[in-house]
């Protein structure tokens, strides 16, 4: 069966960029007023404050002979939207995501929390999200591979 | 299954490809490889093949196959891949949009990916 006319252990993978707007405020309840404004400065505003992020999110497989595709873009299209965007767009992640009421909603922590959304995608493998809070700041994660030991 | 992507008289990107070659500087020059050498490169294998062509008719390379991103970034990979021999191909990646990209890179011998996450841009 060709699925990849490239040669080896080349491979090729899909990206593709969506966007969304949401607040957060960075504050630890277990660290005191002071402490949190030590670490976390302006984005400890007791009022919270927005991002305009850019989720980017890389799938890999093989290349269906007939297609041409990984995947089919509008079927990862829908699984973002409805595993990601519904319920990160226009949002406060401390009090609208159930993920952030105990965990600090860095964008470290958004990274790992989106990675694991994503993870069951059905028609690809999920190599690596990165999320964009503002074009000057990036994050990345590729997922803890000793959940699965297959390279 | 492609909607508006099969329209019959086909439709027009403007690509952008991001070549990255990694390797050890040469002591002599601090360079991995001669930028100009890459640029001559990317001008003669993809650009005169792929610049202002239509990729259905025109590309030999895709004959048979679907002008997907995907299947595009392979052509590329295997167009440049034995040409670099200043360092090594590591990455290609072709975007079609700002939105969609497609990458072609050889797997590393295991699973390297850091469990944390990073800081980059």
């Amino acid at each position: 069966m060709e699925q990849n006319h490239t040669r080896g252990d080349v491979k090729v993978a899909m990206g593709r960029r969506y966007r969304f707007a949401a607040s957060h405020r960075l504050h630890n309840a277990k660290l005191n007023d002071a402490e949190n404004r030590e670490i976390y400065g302006k984005c400890n505003n007791p009022h919270g404050h927005g991002h305009n992020y850019v989720l980017e999110v890389l799938v890999s497989g093989p290349v269906d002979a007939a297609t041409g595709m990984i995947a089919h873009l509008a079927d990862l299209d829908a699984f973002v939207e409805q595993r990601v965007l519904a319920d990160y767009d226009h949002k406060s992640f401390n009090e609208d995501v159930a993920a952030f009421r105990e965990v600090v909603p860095t964008t470290e922590n958004l990274c790992m929390d989106i990675f694991q959304r994503l993870k069951p995608f059905p028609q690809a493998k999920l190599e690596r999200i990165r999320v964009e809070e503002t074009g000057n700041n990036s994050f990345e994660y590729a997922g803890d591979h000793t959940e699965d030991p297959t390279p | 299954m492609f909607g508006k992507c099969n329209n019959p008289h086909g439709h027009g990107h403007n690509y952008t490809l991001e070549v990255t070659v990694a390797g050890e500087p040469s002591p002599v020059t601090g360079m991995v490889l001669d930028l100009k050498d890459l640029k001559d490169l990317l001008e003669r294998e993809i650009m005169q093949r792929m610049d202002h062509r239509n990729l259905n008719v025109e590309l030999p390379e895709l004959a048979g196959k679907i002008p997907t991103c995907e299947n595009l970034v392979q052509v590329i990979w295997n167009l440049l891949e034995p040409k670099i021999t200043s360092g090594k191909l590591h990455r290609v990646r072709l975007y079609e949009s700002d939105d969609l990209f497609a990458d072609c890179y050889r797997a590393a011998a295991s699973n390297g990916h850091a469990p944390a996450a990073r800081v980059g841009n």
